[in-house]
């Protein structure tokens, strides 16, 4: 029985580190699907971009951590926000087919280009020592890192939640998601509104790509490896909320490292099992709103 | 017949005397390793290996005759484009030989040509278990997992009691397990549980954590060597699991030569049986070293498959000289089944001529701190011209 629940708080731990970074960086994917009905398959780039960012600064500037993370966040929202004035907003018109395939294209050229900077093989992580070892916490050993991982995400999520729900920027983000058009006629400026949102949440999968660097490993595939992940975490929470994807995200990390701990034969389909068996029972996903 | 005609056909008779000449002068060896592709480290080590080999031991050779090698890219683990490779160098460009093969499935992909062909195929690395018996024409101076797995549970039975293992899900993962797990229990020890990983895993954190809560004395891992051995060694230094007093053991493909130094601190006290160290101090070995480090830099210690790929070129070069350049490949076969040479830089070895798979001692090595750098210190030999375990086993089938 001591085993047994010693074993339940291991899957626990583990599982809520992997949903954390899962969360944020799919956070910004569900608001803007949710938003701009902008189905951005390309949104692993953007995570993939903070990981190497951060590596980068770190292996060969040698950068403190903090730096290099907050620099990753930095530079991915800023080019991103260059990439949807450039490419992004001549589409949001176009139909879901010219999306998809755009995006897949972009996917295509960060692979080949993280590939011929970077070569095939992941990045190594080097953590600052104070990230390493582990923290004793009620007669049990937890790894630092994971626990500031955890820590910090449920800050960022925290954050979010405040600036959607409790600020002016995110009552245009709520008015925009319900009713474009009235948003729009009551004289929100949805162009800019939708230039920083799609900046924020690429950030923040930069973010998460950066953080998670030592769980997700960063190398050019990445944004196609994981693709199916991200698209889970927002089918599954549903579009434009910010509990869902939270929720999902929490679902998909335990039960993921669940069924490693447990069952690790199974590989990956306890999820796509899991996924198939709630979206039968609620195609808009946990917290989505009825299709429009 | 007029005088241009018979230029031109004196012209066409020279220069096909001049074609049979060289071909019976210059030997054309089909390399196939891995140049692209997340494989590309281990297919450089053979690359290297190869390449070191011919250009210090071109004299070695009768005279006249050349080794000409023809490289070629499989990509990775790839049987579907290796055995394409091997069928155009045999049949366009005509190779007597086939050698290199980082993965299995590649090798055993191979394996069935050579027989239809009847082309010696040296294997220069793959290891899976069974790839020689699918051809009278293939030989193995690399290795197989059994070898080393073996052995080690034998020796970690007589200190450890509890024992888990956590290898990589695909046939050489399994043979590791399997070896281990035989020698182990035969020793007495009990296996408290396995896990095999997929081979696509970056995160073994899920899977080392079941293995801390269930307090074994002693875990076996096995990763195909690389980046994916480091990951693992990772997760056992985040989860703190030496200090809880679990044993780290396992082929020596988790702590290969080129890999160790990014494993860092954590590798510290991993113990493990492998037939090859870049810091074992045989003279043989301490020559070798020199001359790899020479050519390719300082700070590049030469891997297991760096041997593996010099060993492998050895034993071609002894098949010419043993037939004056002129190969004929039943005959071939049969000289490999005499390869005996006490000058590998990993020591003594022998083709077993039984199974034509290799026979070689194989050590116990610790991580240790060595001039600031990580090896593995041989401080033990665990077994001295070990026949593959599971041939041995398995031969009356």
């Amino acid at each position: 029985m001591q085993d047994f629940l010693s074993s339940l708080v291991s899957v626990a731990f583990h599982g809520l580190a992997y949903g954390m970074i899962l969360y944020v960086i799919s956070v910004g994917l569900s608001v803007t699907m949710g938003l701009m009905g902008f189905a951005n398959l390309a949104h692993g780039v953007f995570a993939m971009a903070g990981g190497y960012v951060m590596l980068t600064a770190i292996n060969s500037q040698g950068a403190p951590f903090p730096l290099a993370v907050a620099g990753a966040f930095v530079a991915v929202a800023l080019g991103s926000m260059v990439l949807e004035r450039l490419l992004y907003a001549r589409l949001y018109t176009a139909g879901e087919l010219e999306q998809v395939l755009f995006t897949i294209g972009l996917i295509f050229m960060a692979v080949a280009v993280a590939r011929l900077i970077y070569g095939a093989l992941p990045q190594p992580v080097h953590l600052p020592e104070y990230m390493k070892g582990q923290l004793r916490f009620l007669g049990r050993d937890f790894p630092t890192y994971r626990v500031f991982l955890i820590l910090f995400s449920i800050a960022i999520a925290a954050l979010l939640w405040f600036g959607v729900e409790r600020t002016r920027w995110g009552a245009m983000v709520r008015a925009a998601v319900d009713n474009r058009a009235m948003a729009q006629s009551v004289g929100v400026n949805t162009t800019r509104l939708f230039t920083l949102t799609f900046s924020l949440g690429s950030g923040l999968a930069a973010l998460g790509g950066a953080l998670g660097a030592d769980i997700i490993a960063i190398q050019p595939t990445y944004p196609f490896e994981h693709l199916v992940y991200f698209l889970i975490v927002v089918a599954v929470g549903g579009l434009g909320t910010l509990r869902g994807p939270f929720v999902a995200a929490l679902l998909i990390g335990v039960a993921d490292t669940a069924c490693k701990y447990w069952i690790p034969e199974l590989g990956a389909f306890f999820i796509f099992a899991a996924t198939i068996g709630i979206l039968l029972w609620r195609p808009g996903g946990l917290y989505g709103r009825a299709a429009t | 017949m007029n005088i241009g005609k018979a230029a031109v056909l004196a012209a066409a008779i020279a220069s096909l005397a001049i074609a049979v000449n060289a071909s019976a002068q210059t030997i054309k060896v089909g390399v196939i390793t891995t140049y692209s592709g997340p494989g590309a480290a281990q297919g450089d080590q053979l690359d290297k290996g190869f390449k070191l080999y011919l250009k210090l031991n071109a004299d070695k050779l009768p005279a006249g005759v050349k080794v000409e090698p023809v490289f070629r890219d499989d990509t990775g683990a790839n049987p579907d484009a290796a055995r394409r490779l091997a069928q155009e160098l045999i049949v366009r460009d005509k190779v007597q030989f086939l050698t290199g093969v980082v993965w299995t499935p590649n090798a055993a992909a191979i394996a069935p040509l050579t027989a239809e062909a009847k082309v010696p195929f040296v294997i220069a690395n793959a290891a899976g278990v069974t790839i020689p018996l699918a051809s009278p024409y293939v030989a193995r101076v690399s290795f197989t997992l059994w070898q080393a797995s073996y052995p080690l549970g034998q020796w970690a039975a007589k200190k450890f009691k509890r024992a888990y293992t956590v290898v990589s899900d695909f046939a050489p993962g399994h043979e590791a397990e399997e070896g281990f797990i035989k020698g182990f229990k035969e020793g007495g020890g009990q296996i408290i549980g396995s896990a095999r990983v997929p081979m696509t895993a970056t995160d073994f954190i899920p899977y080392m954590q079941r293995v801390k809560d269930a307090k074994p004395d002693v875990l076996f891992a096995f990763n195909p060597a690389g980046k994916q051995a480091t990951a693992q060694m990772k997760a056992y230094a985040d989860l703190g699991m030496q200090k809880t007093g679990i044993k780290y053991v396992g082929p020596g493909d988790i702590t290969t030569d080129e890999e160790l130094q990014n494993m860092g601190d954590a590798a510290l006290g991993v113990l493990t049986v492998h037939h090859y160290s870049a810091a074992a101090t045989r003279p043989a070995n301490k020559a070798f070293v020199a001359a790899y480090k020479k050519e390719y830099g300082e700070k590049l210690n030469p891997g297991f498959m760096a041997v593996g790929a010099w060993d492998a070129m050895d034993l071609i070069f002894q098949l010419i000289r043993d037939q004056k350049g002129k190969i004929e490949p039943d005959k071939t076969m049969e000289l490999v089944k005499k390869y005996k040479t006490a000058n590998s830089p990993r020591g003594q070895i022998v083709i077993d001529p039984e199974t034509r798979d290799v026979m070689q001692n194989e050590y116990l090595r610790e991580v240790r701190k060595v001039g600031g750098a990580l090896a593995n210190v041989e401080i033990e030999t665990v077994g001295t011209l070990i026949k593959d375990p599971w041939k041995v086993f398995n031969k009356k089938k």
